[in-house]
């Protein structure tokens, strides 16, 4: 035993990154050597606990799969084919910059910036803006942005990392398809405690594993009928009276008059009593509700007045008028739980007792807090209310191709049991709530797209309108994904699973170059990934490649680093710095804004250069005006540098961190440039939490105090309230146009039925559009997957720890639904979609609904990628479910169009369809299809075989 | 007497692997380390662990409840491991109950797993000595690291905080009280190895709701003018009597 | 529990060595008592001790490839008074010494008469260690059965006639290789040793059955419901936690099927008992020294798969732990 070694020597705080969580941890080291990685208890995230991809991180900092050199692809190889030869760093930039340079003053577009589960969207997203391209986007379009998109222009706010359930005071909680989310540690400690203290948990998901397998019931439904369930629930609470008809009434538009007359082009709006003196992203208080004491249409918020939120009304001038809350009753009129029944597989007696355990529950066991605080409309209020009923949702929900309207039915069922920012309910996180939709927009025309000239415009924006698109005037998108075009008009995050399939058909136009940073695009975030693979290796009828150049900065030998020209190799998560920033995704807490750094604790290894270095020492050549000075000379020295002294605007005194601003440090949240910022982090944990008086922590979306302080610290422009939208005029101005009414652009010909059908300002069941287009009699089963917890998308296969527990995965098969289909408990099958087909191995269950198939997500790999032996388990008897995913569908009118939600052009990864059968006898007991195995590249270890027995500080 | 142990709370593990990782990670590095790992890379991987959690499944669809179940060494009362041991290797501590490994003595016979119902020992097959959870007695009495953190790796990861530490020997401490208070079990009774790890089992919270909780007074419906009401004309008590 | 080499050659090679040292010694007694003709070739004794200790030895040689550290092998001892191991580890190098003592002393004719039977027999100094090895040789093999018989949730091993079966078959084993050395170096006593080798195959037979039709009826004590403390007859593994294997999934799996178990239960029936048995008839009735050592080759193959199954056949608890993996 070596006991002369000491435990440790040395202690740093930092943030994890083995996912996008960021948990604190302190890592201990001995000799130079990272000892031992566990959570940092004075972190309000995850308060000292950490996960087994945490406590796994040295596998990861010491991986025989790390790249550590810069690479090229070697002459004359193919892309795939993974033969590349070592270059210098100043080769990479020199390449790069003269070909960025090339491209940007000629047609900026041709470059295209692509990030997958990065957390320095605001730094990315700033160089992309800064080169001048539209082409910018992170994973959030493959990922969630149903989620997002869905919340946001229903409550201002969000699940995912905008806001969530509030635990430590809900009864009764309800969670929506979620195997794991990004909260990973503090959504387990809040379960935890929850349920200890008597809580109610109900799991709504096809598949009982992880959290679902503690829930106190458990609602197994078929995928993507979540949308039935919900209005159908909706249904009950409406009918039974178990809404929160105060919080209804002065929180939201439910009491607002909408103007129903059929020939106004003003149809379907809300009425308007006047024209605001200042347009601005914001809700202006000027719609009308109808007084029921004095009968009379008023100016909504009227001291004294008390709205109908029911009934049928006529306007002196004869308008037909409803309040929306009326539009919503009859739009669910027929969901009814027995119709919901037939299309869940959830019998209505469950929905029903649901609903009446919800309504119930929120109306009965109020909480009243003792915190004074006054509203929008200077009502002051001496407590504050929640009702305990909280919800948690995710990809479940989101990636479908109906997601979006699912989640507004979600949103919505929470807005009618009082929840929204109140204790036992939702909870906002900031910056949220923003307005509806947020202000940030992307330009509206190909003229903002200008040689050597920033773009005019966000790269990514929240529509709030047909006028706001990025289309030009034929109406065809600018963008290579065709975000914010008429096709998905509320593409908030872009839609990068289409890119390389666009870029490749040179539709709507050919690109030069495709900068890949942390996405594995040649396998597990794209979908019908075996042509992919083959789009990204295809040539031109002049033997050019199509898509010209492709750079990949990776931090690992991943599949798609195969396919880069240029590889460009990363740090790890303990050899840099990082801030998770309050202009992207903050860390925030209920109690207030939160962000956090991550600083180096091990020197780089090899080569690796931070990626934020790279994009700044690119941006310095290139003379990206933000990161050089007006004489055009260096601007920032590194990135903490540029982390201290950028600010948004010369003077704005807003940066990428929120804490210690000010000359000395004794500013939150805007201040000038603190030289010593990375200092005053590291000292607190690398956190800067600011938490708000109780006063400014709830009922955010109206409450005068929270909304002016926001507005003083610069987080929100205006401090008008943010009413919630039951009834959705944005949507519903979409719809106009698609109807030829108004002003507004006017969606192409063969775009009109689909924006008037899917742009509904209320939200509407139908069935995904996948299963709309496959014949479910072939292929009856619904095919998802599953994040496991102990691994992080494709990343954690090179991790010798990790894969031990997830080696290769199995398609899990209620067993009578195997039987019918003639295969056994471990049976080699095959899965086939109208797509494609994968070969693996079934594994019999009781814990999935019979018209369900799952397996774990990312498991299967690409034989020898991640520098594994090509006879690795992952390899030979995993499989990917991606192959039968298709990225298109056919479109109504010709053509494709992306297999997304056609509001949000969200991935529809989970509507796929499939049948399965018994693999012949004779067939290869392996999966299908299969590659030809990556071999290590220059500055990998070779494959390692034989045994590893790791004890940090030299002892092996 | 103490006998220290682990008591796991079934009824919050989600089953998350954390308390399998960093326990690798804590004692590969430490007293109990280096634990090794064969073909890391490759087909077939597999290490030595003290601590794995399992997946169980109980009943048929649609009743299922899905059981994850971490297992470590229970550090038996009673531990059949240590007498069969013939070198004395396997011992049993006297002061706290722990049952540990003397690595210099142990001669990777292997008799000792054969002699553990279950399952909880693992040779080494790089350093051919048996290895087990040591309840981490490398943390728990290090005086250098802070009272809060002298706890085993695992406990001071599980997300849930479903594995509680301490002497159940002590009728005051947290474990004792969640055994007597919870219905804390031992596993495979049968044996009486007396393990010291106990198990709590799941629990289950309902809600009733009573049909005249949806008959309320004050059932917003009525605001609304949706709940009918009988017209005024409509006869009354007070056109019959007076009183 | 997995069939490992080591351990199969470590206890058959111990009872053939074991058995024919008995079968020396029995031989020896009844010459004693005039009911056998005497050795005087002093070899037959000295030879025969040299057999059994090379048995004795190679299979102390194939304990130590059962070690992860054979060179601490001597730290095994310590525990004698709580693990059978330990005391076979004793008792085994003592019984070892014994028997060559026991050679020795046949070799240079240690006959001077030490003390007498009441019947004025004078006992000498082979009859002295030839008894001391015979407690010793018993006493190995309660160890060595015991090792395996104290162990309570390996049901199968769990009973008296592990310990019994361990005395019966390395007793038949040694008493057959005791009527091929006979049968070489001394045929006057062949048939005597056949006679003795033939009831004891039938009865390590009836033993050997005896266990075989026990096992078959064993209910197991644990059960998944009481591995996990979950009572409900409906559970399944899903998961170990661990895909390509671990200790748990080599250690005590045989890794073979149901169908290749019968398989080799047949076989070493078959090897074991009745083709021994004939081959000991035939042998012994034509004189054959190499009709008796084919019986004796046969049998220790035979044994080699009784010691296989032995192993296979128990169905160690921990096992309701590794059942599945996903
Ligand atoms: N079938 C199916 N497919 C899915 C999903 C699904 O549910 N089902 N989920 C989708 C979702 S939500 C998402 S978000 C995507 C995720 O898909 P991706 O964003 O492609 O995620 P990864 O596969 O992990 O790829 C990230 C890459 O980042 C690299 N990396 C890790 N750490 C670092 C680092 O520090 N620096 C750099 N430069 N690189 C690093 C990894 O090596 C890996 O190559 O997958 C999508 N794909
Ligand atoms: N350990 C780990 N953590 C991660 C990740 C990881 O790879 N590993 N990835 C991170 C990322 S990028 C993301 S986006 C989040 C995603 O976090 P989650 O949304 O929790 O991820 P998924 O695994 O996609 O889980 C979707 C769940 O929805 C269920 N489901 C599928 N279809 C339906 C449906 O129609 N209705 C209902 N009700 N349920 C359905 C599935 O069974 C599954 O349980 O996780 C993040 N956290
Ligand atoms: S959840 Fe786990 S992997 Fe993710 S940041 Fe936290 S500790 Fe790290
Ligand atoms: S860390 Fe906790 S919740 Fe996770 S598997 Fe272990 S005991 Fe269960
Ligand atoms: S669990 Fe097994 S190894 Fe641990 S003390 Fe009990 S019998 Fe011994
Ligand atoms: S393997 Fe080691 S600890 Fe186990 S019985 Fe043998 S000597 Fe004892
Ligand atoms: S107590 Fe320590 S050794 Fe035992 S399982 Fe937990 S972390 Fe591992
Ligand atoms: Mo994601």
């Amino acid at each position: 035993m070596p006991d002369s070694i000491p435990s440790v020597q040395e202690v740093k705080k930092t943030t994890c990154y083995m996912c996008a969580c960021r948990c604190g941890i302190r890592v201990h080291l001995r000799d130079g050597e990272v000892r031992y990685i566990d959570g940092n208890p004075d972190h309000p995230l995850n308060k000292g606990v950490i996960c087994a991809k945490g406590s796994s991180g040295i596998m990861k900092q010491y991986s025989p799969a790390r790249l550590t050199r810069p690479l090229l692809r070697k002459q004359g190889a193919g892309r795939g084919a993974a033969e590349f030869e070592p270059i210098s760093w100043e080769q990479a930039f020199s390449i790069l910059a003269e070909r960025l340079a090339k491209i940007r003053a000629t047609d900026p577009k041709k470059f295209a910036l692509f990030t997958g589960r990065d957390q320095m969207q605001a730094l990315t997203g700033l160089f992309a803006r800064q080169f001048g391209t539209p082409n910018y986007a992170a994973h959030g379009g493959f990922c969630s942005v149903n989620m997002a998109a869905g919340m946001i222009y229903t409550i201002g706010g969000s699940f995912w990392e905008f806001g969530g359930p509030d635990l430590d005071r809900a009864k009764l909680f309800v969670m929506i398809g979620t195997a794991e989310d990004h909260h990973s540690n503090p959504l387990k400690i809040a379960l935890s405690k929850f349920k200890r203290d008597g809580g109610r948990f109900v799991s709504i998901n096809p598949v009982r594993t992880g959290y679902s397998a503690i829930a106190d019931e458990w609602v197994p439904i078929r995928p993507g009928t979540d949308g039935a369930l919900l209005l159908a629930i909706i249904h009950e609470i409406i009918a039974r009276g178990l809404y929160d008809r105060e919080f209804l009434v002065r929180y939201t538009n439910a009491g607002q008059l909408v103007n129903l007359d059929e020939k106004s082009d003003e149809f379907g709006m809300f009425l308007r009593t006047e024209v605001p003196e200042e347009e601005g992203c914001f809700d202006p208080q000027n719609k009308l509700w109808w007084d029921r004491t004095s009968n009379k249409p008023v100016i909504t918020h009227t001291e004294g007045c008390d709205p109908f939120l029911l009934g049928e009304f006529r306007l002196s001038d004869g308008t037909p008028v409803k309040p929306s809350f009326q539009l919503l009753q009859e739009r669910v009129k027929d969901y009814t739980p027995e119709w919901a029944a037939g299309l869940t597989g959830i019998p209505a007696a469950t929905i029903k007792r649901l609903a009446c355990e919800m309504g119930v529950t929120a109306r009965d066991q109020k909480i009243e807090l003792p915190i004074a605080w006054t509203d929008s409309w200077g009502k002051e209020h001496d407590t504050i209310t929640g009702n305990p009923v909280a919800f948690h949702a995710m990809r479940g929900l989101a990636a479908h191709s109906n997601g979006f309207h699912t989640i507004r039915a979600l949103a919505i069922l929470m807005t009618l049991l009082g929840t929204i920012d109140r204790p036992g309910g939702f909870r906002h996180k900031a910056p949220f709530p923003r307005p509806i939709p947020p202000c940030a927009k992307t330009p509206n025309t190909p003229l903002a797209v200008k040689p050597n000239s920033v773009l005019d415009g966000m790269a990514l924006g929240w529509p709030a309108e047909p006028d706001d698109l990025f289309v030009d005037d034929a109406g065809n998108p600018v963008r290579i994904d065709k975000a914010f075009s008429w096709e998905y008009p509320l593409s908030v995050h872009g839609l990068m699973h289409n890119v390389i399939t666009n870029a490749w058909r040179g539709d709507p136009y050919r690109i030069d170059t495709l900068l890949i940073f942390m996405a594995n695009m040649a396998w597990n975030s794209t979908m019908n990934t075996v042509e992919v693979r083959e789009m990204l290796n295809d040539k031109d009828e002049n033997g050019e490649y199509r898509i010209p150049f492709i750079a990949v900065c990776d931090a690992f030998q991943s599949e798609m680093t195969a396919f880069a020209d240029l590889v460009l190799p990363d740090t790890t998560y303990l050899e840099r710095h990082d801030v998770m920033s309050m202009l992207d995704r903050p860390i925030s807490e209920f109690d207030g804004p939160v962000d956090s750094v991550r600083i180096p604790v091990v020197p780089p290894t090899g080569e690796c250069k931070p990626f934020q270095e790279v994009l700044i020492e690119l941006g310095t050549r290139l003379g990206l005006p933000a990161f050089v000075t007006k004489e055009g000379a260096r601007r920032y020295r590194d990135y903490p540098d540029f982390i201290i002294n950028y600010e948004t605007e010369p003077g704005s005194g807003i940066g990428f961190l929120a804490g210690w601003r000010g000359k000395g440090g004794e500013y939150s949240l805007r201040g000038e440039p603190n030289p010593r910022q990375w200092e005053m982090y590291v000292q607190n944990n690398c956190i800067y939490h600011f938490e708000l008086p109780p006063s400014y922590q709830y009922m955010r979306n109206w409450n005068q105090g929270y909304l002016e302080w926001s507005q003083r610290s610069r987080i929100t422009r205006y401090a008008e309230p943010i009413l919630i939208h039951l009834y959705s005029e944005v949507l519903q101005k979409f719809r106009l146009a698609a109807q030829g009414r108004g002003i507004t652009r006017k969606p192409p010909a063969h775009l009109k039925k689909r924006i008037e059908t899917y742009f509904d300002p209320l939200p509407f069941y139908f069935d995904p559009l996948e299963v709309q287009a496959t014949d479910t009699h072939k292929y009856p089963l619904a095919a998802v997957t599953q994040r496991p917890m102990a691994m992080y998308h494709s990343w954690d296969s090179q991790n010798a720890w990790l894969r031990q527990i997830h080696a290769h995965n199995y398609l899990f098969v209620n067993a009578r639904t195997a039987q019918v289909n003639g295969v056994e408990d471990g049976d080699w099958i095959w899965v086939e979609s109208q797509w494609g087909r994968v070969r693996c191995m079934a594994r019999f269950t009781e814990a999935v609904e019979p018209g369900t198939v799952w397996t774990w997500n990312a498991i299967g790999k690409a034989a020898g990628a991640w520098n594994l032996t090509p006879q690795a388990n992952e390899s030979r008897l995993g499989f990917l479910l991606n192959h039968v995913i298709s990225e298109e569908l056919p479109a109504k009118h010709g053509g494709t169009t992306s297999n997304s939600d056609p509001v949000t052009g969200q991935a529809a990864w989970y509507d796929v369809r499939v049948r399965i059968y018994k693999a012949d006898a004779a067939d290869v007991k392996e999966s299908f299809p299969q590659f030809e195995p990556m071999r290590p590249y220059p500055g990998t270890e070779p494959q390692r075989k034989g045994w590893l027995a790791y004890f940090a500080g030299g002892r092996k | 007497m103490t006998q220290l142990a682990l008591v796991i709370d079934l009824n919050v593990c989600v089953g998350c692997h954390a308390c399998v990782t960093s326990c690798k990670e804590w004692n590969t590095s430490g007293e109990a380390g280096a634990m090794s790992d064969f073909r890391p890379y490759d087909a077939d991987p597999t290490g030595t662990f003290f601590n794995r959690v399992q997946t169980f499944e109980v009943g048929e669809f649609p009743n299922t409840e899905t059981v994850h179940f971490p297992k470590s060494c229970l550090h038996c009362e009673e531990p059949p491991c240590v007498p069969v041991c013939p070198t004395g290797a396997s011992y049993k501590r006297k002061e706290d109950g722990i049952v540990l490994v003397d690595y210099d003595k142990c001669i990777g016979c292997k008799y000792c797993s054969w002699a553990c119902p279950y399952g909880a020992r693992e040779i080494d097959e790089k350093q051919k000595v048996m290895k087990k959870c040591t309840l981490c007695v490398d943390r728990i009495y290090d005086k250098t690291l802070p009272e809060r953190d002298r706890k085993p790796a695992c406990v001071m990861a599980c997300p849930t905080s479903a594995r509680l530490f301490g002497d159940i020997h002590d009728p005051e401490s947290e474990v004792s009280k969640a055994i007597r208070e919870q219905g804390g079990y031992a596993l495979m009774p049968e044996w009486g190895t007396h393990p010291a790890n106990h198990y709590l089992p799941r629990r289950k919270t309902q809600l009733r709701i009573h049909e005249d909780e949806l008959v309320r007074a004050d059932n917003p419906l009525k605001i609304d003018g949706k709940l009918p009401k009988p017209a005024k004309q409509e006869p009354s008590l007070d056109d019959v009597t007076s009183w | 529990m997995h069939p490992a080499f080591s351990v199969i050659f470590l206890t058959t090679l111990l009872g053939v060595g074991q058995g024919l040292f008995l079968a020396l010694y029995t031989g020896q007694l009844y010459a004693f008592f005039d009911l056998l003709p005497a050795q005087g070739n002093r070899s037959f004794y000295a030879a025969g001790s040299a057999i059994a200790l090379i048995f004795l030895a190679a299979g102390l040689v194939a304990s130590f490839f059962h070690l992860g550290h054979p060179e601490r092998a001597w730290r095994s001892a310590a525990k004698w008074r709580t693990s059978w191991l330990s005391r076979e580890v004793i008792v085994l190098p003592a019984f070892m010494g014994v028997v060559f003592l026991y050679g020795v002393a046949h070799w240079f004719g240690w006959h001077v008469p030490l003390l007498s039977l009441p019947g004025g027999r004078p006992v000498d100094a082979t009859l002295i260690l030839g008894a001391i090895g015979t407690l010793l040789c018993f006493a190995l093999f309660v160890c060595t059965g015991m090792i395996y018989a104290c162990l309570r949730f390996l049901q199968e091993w769990h009973t008296p006639l592990t310990v019994v079966n361990y005395i019966l078959l390395g007793g038949a084993s040694g008493f057959v290789l005791a009527t091929a050395f006979a049968a070489a170096v001394a045929q006057e006593i062949a048939g005597f040793y056949a006679g003795w080798a033939a009831i004891l195959t039938a009865l390590a037979f009836a033993g050997r059955v005896a266990s075989l039709l026990r096992n078959a009826r064993l209910k197991p004590k644990s059960s998944l419901s009481t591995a996990i403390g979950i009572k409900h007859p409906r559970i399944a593994q899903k998961a170990q936690g661990a895909m390509g294997g671990s200790f748990n999934t080599r250690e005590f799996f045989h890794g073979r099927t149901a169908f290749f178990l019968r398989q080799v239960k047949w076989l070493f029936l078959a090897l074991v008992f009745p083709l021994p048995l004939m081959l000991i008839a035939a042998g012994a009735m034509a004189g054959s020294p190499a009709l008796l050592l084919a019986a004796f080759g046969v049998q220790y193959l035979g044994l080699i798969a009784e010691r296989w199954f032995f192993f296979a056949q128990a169905n160690h608890p921990q096992n309701l732990y590794y059942q599945a993996v996903s």
